[in-house]
């Protein structure tokens, strides 16, 4: 193939007939064949290394096109005057003639009349020259992580003038009216039209058109969200998306039809990477939010099996999910459109997932260096993934709640899933039953009683059965000082203030007490080293009653470590190890020698 | 070529050095001069075809009687005493009847002894052949004349005799040997066209042509057209080609093998163009793969030869001249970060101590006279210390962010970017004429006041330097106009007071950055000037152009210092190596040629590209080069040994900006295919190091590793990348003229 192209290189010349009429034209009249062969061997040949010549302009140019400026500089290196004010406003300047037998391509110079030139208004001054920088690149420093540059990115973002934000404002802002047509998408002329028909018809009073004008908003609208998006209105989406919603709503209207025009425009506004100006500051999640659940909504609506949309709106969310790079505006809006669309989705698309996404959260939480929408974009997405999983988790995970398996299961995100999984499962059974609440609250403690008093869990053994519903929360207590301390409201009525780590173990054991009932009390009282008494203090109250014929008590603890110098009990030695099981009785005695009155009470 | 650069040069002092070259066109001269002898040999031969054989006979018989070999004068004699005869009869029947051996038995024999009977021996002649055959070295040299006389239609035969003898030869000397294919191609080929062979020569390329490597595509054009004597007079890319021996790199093995083979089948007019146009250098030990061979071919003129490459390069950097950094200011400056202070301390003491310790590889202190530090320098390398101590390691992990200035509006073509050491001020070349400067930073750039202004201000205040300038004029970029053709590059001298820029108008102009006016035009190159760059120091620059010919300047002589004249086209860019002893250029020839300042000498000549050479680079420690070229392939150098050590392939256009990063981990690459990719240099030259094989032999054997030495891609809308700048604290500065096709 080269090789054919080459050779059609080294014998292309010139045609003798050209040589004929270059020769008239110079009034040269008759020149012989043999002449002609001779000059158009010649001419070729020079035609060949001034192309050539001209390439090397090209190239140091830093150019990829071949223009007459370079041709013209190669003439001049060969010494030869070159064709000044040769240039064309078409690609291809040549004209073609036949007649008398002969053919000819000429360059067609029209005669211009001077007037003609004079009169013309004048052009526009073309632009001069300016530099820009993007803004996203201007505000990297040195520091920064890397952001590649993707096309396109390059043009859009505003324009500025210098870099490494040092621009005169007034300079900035010229650019940016010089620069902004070309960075945004413009409606043409036709749709701007169409768009105002549309609008009026809609808003008009002829029902008639409305009914027509509807349907047709729908291919509309996608134009609208589109240019939304671009210019980042907030406000304006929002506004669209309700439209949708009421469109939806109405059942009148068979959207079926315009789906295809819908769908696209609502999922924009679920993923897009950015839906206005300023995403630190704007609540563009909500945006989000709301359109996934419009997702959700036309899903169950319009899903059939020929359209299938259900799933490929969920196979498109799980891609964009399942990428590294998806940033975290679009992660949020992926994981919030198939939050929404079920709990059999979350349970089988984002509980697995849950594990790595907590440790990209945690990568940027935790992360030294990070930008600041990313840190909102990761706070986001994280809450938002407690929120729908919680409840799914709660559903089906067996219990017990135990925050190390969480840990395992869940990574990152496993502690405070848990917790959410306790509130979720507390807020369930709070809302099942009421009435058994306060069992419930006594019965939680007994197994970590058993665990600090050993010796004690003898005499509750009878109760076993309605204990072991809802250990969780004591559980992740006893094992955990550092966890959060207070067990969630509804299932327990002591509020527990810990001030030291230590603490955590006393006032899990004032739970413990609380709920044991009476018959512990003498055998432990004994054994209770006096000096810690101090340490814990101990506020009995009545709450008011939840079951009304047994009033529950709420005791305030509020535990201080010795390191506090608030109590007079400093040295006391068994402090620091208060997880020991010697503390724990000692504050469980404590308890109990206050509060009999209200372990008998609820037995 | 030498004789430009042979005379001993010696730069006493600034002041007194003097042009040694006044003539600007002194390398054409002598180009044509040379072009001109060599080829008025052919010219006698071909225009007089009998009379130039007849004297060789006689030379011929002078030989063997000389050598004493009486049997074959007496055999030639008879031949030629016949011939004598003959020929005055014939003379007049036969004017060009060379070809037409069977027009007589004087003309066969006279073609046979032309052609010393490679193709079809006859019986009666063997014993003198053979004889012949055998002492053809020496009779060569006499015979030279022979060699543009052979039967042009048996060059094909010739040929591809040669090249069925290659094909067969074993695999490992195949690939040798067939480096010969392109050097002898072009050498027929051109020998036919000078003896105006034109058919012949058409139907010579057209059946070989098609076989060359493609690396060669853009040399077969050029040849493609020339099939005229007229045109090849005019061509001094191809007389330089034919002047210049072309050098091949083959081991003992295979060329004694050639040489059997040659010998044996009395292929003379092969040897002949071998022995007279070809230099083969010739290593003992394993004959070379062909990746070995092809990473170093593709040069217009083969490859360099060994012994080029054995001189000294002292590439190591001057020692840093002690300044006293202000403590205090020191010490501020750690309070104000704190948590950094000791970190600080300790680079800094590095520094100090590197700067003390004399590089074993640097050259002489004063080998090149370098101008004095003036206070205004000593305060800027300060600001250099203090900004490097701040500096962003950078390595695979940790890359530079980039930021990218693109040209808006730039119609008229954006030719040439540079930016100052500082980053504060940068400056465009343009297609039309003109040089705009603007200033990166808040900073406005003013003029200097006028003459009469500058009389009233109180020279003794305190803020002179403030007052000198003319706050009326404070604008963010100035224009420079005085060129008359496109700008082709620029360049900021170190202490940010001058720019140089270069054009298609063949001078180099040096502008005042406090003026903003032109100071002087360098009027040297008659034609375009492709590229010009300032030492690192000032004072000094070189330039390179269409004449081919490199050339040093100082800022301070109207003429050139030195001329550095070897390449066999246009000197494309040029750059200085950080220790000013030593300039690099890049070519159309696809070489890249080190040369010494200080005696004008060639001192490396590397060659690997395929393409016309773009890009230079030099490491930050002087080591080490990078170049880019047409092909998109970035070839790493190192300087001391002499050999290529990498080949960076990913980038599909050519590659006009190269940089090291300030400490030299990475390297950055800006093509015209519109991305700046990153390239991990510390494990490119890592990889090679280890190995003292390749040292000694100078055989490279690269891995192929692009992938992995490739760091990032980074793509830009429809922005080429003009021109890459690290800034001192390893920002990444890309600048490019963003087109709207």
């Amino acid at each position: 193939m080269a090789e054919e192209r080459r050779q059609k290189l080294c014998s292309v010349i010139l045609p003798t007939e050209s040589m004929k009429a270059m020769a008239e034209s110079v009034g040269v009249g008759s020149l012989q064949e043999d002449s002609c062969l001779a000059l158009s061997e010649e001419v070729s040949y020079r035609i060949k290394e001034i192309a050539q010549d001209a390439l090397k302009f090209m190239h140091h140019g830093k150019r990829r096109k071949l223009t007459t400026g370079d041709i013209d500089h190669a003439l001049k290196l060969k010494n030869v005057e070159p064709l000044y004010g040769f240039q064309s406003q078409e690609f291809i300047p040549f004209r073609f003639a036949s007649g008398g037998g002969r053919e000819l391509h000429f360059y067609e110079e029209k005669e211009v009349d001077l007037s003609d030139i004079i009169n013309t208004p004048l052009p526009r001054v073309p632009l001069d020259v300016s530099l820009k920088v993007p803004k996203e690149q201007q505000k990297t420093d040195s520091t920064e992580p890397l952001k590649a540059v993707k096309p396109g990115q390059e043009e859009e973002g505003s324009i500025q003038t210098k870099g490494q934000g040092a621009s005169s404002a007034e300079v900035k802002g010229k650019e940016k009216m010089r620069m902004k047509p070309r960075s945004t998408h413009e409606l043409s002329v036709e749709q701007q039209l169409y768009y105002k028909e549309i609008t009026e018809a809609c808003v008009g009073s002829c029902e008639a058109k409305r009914a027509v004008c509807v349907c047709n908003k729908c291919y509309l609208f996608l134009f609208q969200v589109r240019v939304n998006v671009v210019q980042n209105n907030l406000a304006l989406l929002i506004y669209l998306m309700r439209m949708v919603k009421a469109l939806m709503d109405n059942p009148t209207l068979y959207l079926e039809k315009y789906l295809h025009e819908l769908i696209p425009a609502v999922v924009t506004c679920i993923v897009s990477k950015q839906l206005c100006l300023r995403p630190d500051v704007d609540n563009h999640w909500a945006l989000r939010d709301f359109a996934a659940r419009l997702m959700a909504q036309s899903c169950k609506t319009f899903s059939t099996t020929t359209n299938n949309i259900q799933s490929r709106i969920t196979k498109t969310f799980t891609k964009a999910l399942l990428d590294d790079k998806t940033q975290w505006t679009t992660r949020y809006g992926c994981i919030a459109g198939l939050a929404e669309l079920g709990h059999d989705v979350i349970k089988t698309l984002i509980i697995p997932r849950l594990s790595v996404e907590g440790a990209r959260i945690k990568a940027v939480m935790d992360g030294p260096v990070v930008s600041n929408i990313d840190k909102i974009g990761a706070d986001h997405v994280q809450s938002l993934l407690l929120k729908h999983c919680a409840s799914v988790v709660a559903k089906t995970r067996p219990l017990p709640d135990m925050v190390d398996q969480y840990k395992v299961d869940y990574g990152y995100l496993g502690t405070m899933l848990c917790s959410h999984v306790v509130k979720a499962r507390a807020q369930a059974a709070f809302q099942a039953q009421t009435v058994n609440r306060t069992t419930l609250t006594i019965t939680q403690p007994r197994p970590t009683l058993s665990v600090s008093q050993s010796g004690l869990s003898t005499s509750s053994g009878s109760r076993a059965p309605s204990i072991i519903k809802v250990p969780s929360s004591l559980t992740l207590m006893s094992t955990r000082p550092g966890t959060p301390t207070q067990p969630s409201p509804p299932a327990t009525k002591y509020i527990v203030m810990a001030t030291s780590a230590g603490a955590a173990s006393t006032q899990q054991v004032i739970t413990l007490s609380s709920s044991q009932s009476g018959s512990p009390v003498t055998s432990t009282v004994p054994s209770t080293p006096t000096s810690l008494q101090p340490l814990v203090k101990l506020e009995s109250g009545n709450t008011g009653a939840v079951s009304g014929s047994r009033p529950l008590q709420k005791y305030i603890v509020v535990s201080l470590p010795s390191s506090s110098s608030s109590l007079e009990n400093k040295s006391s030695s068994v402090l620091p190890s208060s997880t020991s099981p010697i503390s724990m009785e000692s504050a469980v005695k404590l308890e109990r020698s206050e509060s009999p009155a209200a372990n008998t009470q609820s037995h | 070529m030498a004789a430009v650069q042979d005379g001993p040069m010696e730069l006493d002092t600034e002041k007194e050095t003097k042009p040694e070259i006044l003539s600007d066109g002194t390398s054409k001269l002598s180009g044509n001069a040379a072009s001109g002898t060599l080829s008025s040999s052919p010219l006698t031969a071909g225009g007089a075809p009998k009379q130039e054989d007849q004297q060789t006979l006689i030379a011929v018989l002078q030989f063997l009687r000389r050598n004493k070999l009486s049997e074959s004068v007496e055999i030639l004699r008879r031949e030629a005493g016949l011939e004598d005869q003959e020929d005055s009869q014939t003379l007049d029947g036969s004017g060009g009847g060379k070809g037409d051996r069977d027009g007589g038995e004087a003309n066969s024999l006279l073609s046979r002894v032309s052609i010393t009977s490679a193709a079809a021996p006859q019986s009666t002649l063997t014993p003198i052949t053979v004889k012949r055959a055998n002492e053809q070295l020496d009779v060569s040299v006499v015979l030279s004349a022979y060699s543009q006389q052979g039967d042009p239609s048996l060059y094909q035969v010739y040929y591809s005799g040669l090249k069925n003898f290659i094909e067969s030869v074993l695999d490992c000397h195949r690939a040798e040997l067939s480096q010969l294919f392109y050097p002898l191609f072009v050498h027929m080929y051109l020998e036919l066209v000078y003896n105006n062979h034109e058919n012949e020569a058409k139907a010579f390329f057209e059946k070989f042509g098609g076989d060359q490597e493609c690396y060669y595509q853009d040399d077969l054009r050029v040849l493609c057209g020339l099939t005229k004597k007229e045109h090849l007079k005019g061509n001094e890319v191809l007389l330089d080609f034919r002047t210049s021996r072309f050098v091949l790199r083959i081991s003992r093995d295979s060329y004694q093998l050639l040489k059997r083979h040659l010998q044996e089948r009395h292929n003379n007019q092969i040897w002949n163009i071998i022995q007279e146009h070809l230099y083969i250098d010739i290593f003992d030990g394993m004959p070379r793969s062909k990746s070995q061979i092809d990473s170093m071919s593709g040069s217009f003129a083969g490859e360099a030869r060994r012994e080029v490459n054995k001189v000294k390069v002292f590439h190591g950097l001057l020692k840093e001249p002690e300044i006293e950094v202000p403590l205090d200011d020191e010490e501020d400056e750690a309070e104000n970060e704190e948590g950094k202070p000791k970190k600080k301390k300790t680079k800094k003491d590095s520094m100090g101590s590197k700067s003390k310790k004399q590089d074993p590889n640097a050259p002489q202190q004063n080998r090149i006279p370098l101008p004095e530090l003036k206070d205004s320098d000593k305060l800027d390398k300060i600001m250099y210390m203090k900004e490097s101590t701040k500096r962003i390691r950078l390595g695979p992990e940790n890359l530079p962010s980039i930021c990218f200035y693109s040209f808006l509006n730039a119609y008229q073509g954006l030719t040439a970017v540079d930016f100052t050491d500082d980053s504060s001020l940068l400056a465009g070349g343009f297609a039309d004429s003109t040089v705009r400067i603007w200033s990166v930073t808040p900073k406005k750039l003013r003029k200097v006041k006028s003459a009469g202004e500058l009389n009233l201000i109180d020279k003794e205040s305190d803020d002179v330097l403030e007052r000198i300038m003319d706050e009326k004029t404070a604008s963010e970029s100035k224009i420079l106009c005085g060129h008359s053709g496109p700008v082709y590059s620029v360049s900021f001298s170190p202490d940010r007071n001058y720019l140089l820029s270069s054009s298609e108008d063949g001078t180099v102009r040096l502008w005042s950055l406090q003026t903003f006016t032109c100071l002087v035009g360098y009027k040297g190159h008659n034609y375009p000037v492709w590229d010009t760059h300032f030492s690192p120091f000032g004072y000094y620059f070189v330039s390179g152009g269409h004449d081919r010919v490199a050339r040093l300047w100082a800022t301070d002589h109207y003429q050139p210092l030195r001329i550095f004249a070897g390449h066999l086209a246009d000197v494309t860019c040029t750059r200085f190596h950080p220790n000013s002893n030593y300039v690099a250029t890049g070519s159309t020839d696809r070489t890249i040629r080190l040369w010494d300042v200080l005696n004008g000498n060639c001192v490396r000549i590397f060659t690997g590209h395929k393409g016309p050479v773009h890009s230079l680079a030099f490491s930050p420690n002087g080591k080490f080069l990078a170049s880019g070229s047409t092909d998109g392939r970035v070839l790493l150098w190192d300087i001391g040994h002499g050999l290529m050590i990498g080949e960076l392939k990913g980038h599909t256009d050519t590659i006009y900006a190269l940089k090291f990063s300030r400490d030299g981990e990475i390297l950055a690459s800006g093509s015209m295919d519109n991305t700046v990719r990153l390239w991990d240099s510390t494990k490119a030259f890592d990889d090679v190091e280890t190995d003292d094989f390749t040292a000694a032999t100078g055989h490279i054997h690269l891995p192929d590793n692009s992938q992995e030495l490739l760091l990032g891609t980074y793509h830009s809308k429809s922005t080429p990348v003009t021109h890459l700048h690290f800034t001192r604290r390893n920002l990444l500065l890309a600048a490019g003229g963003y087109s709207s096709q």
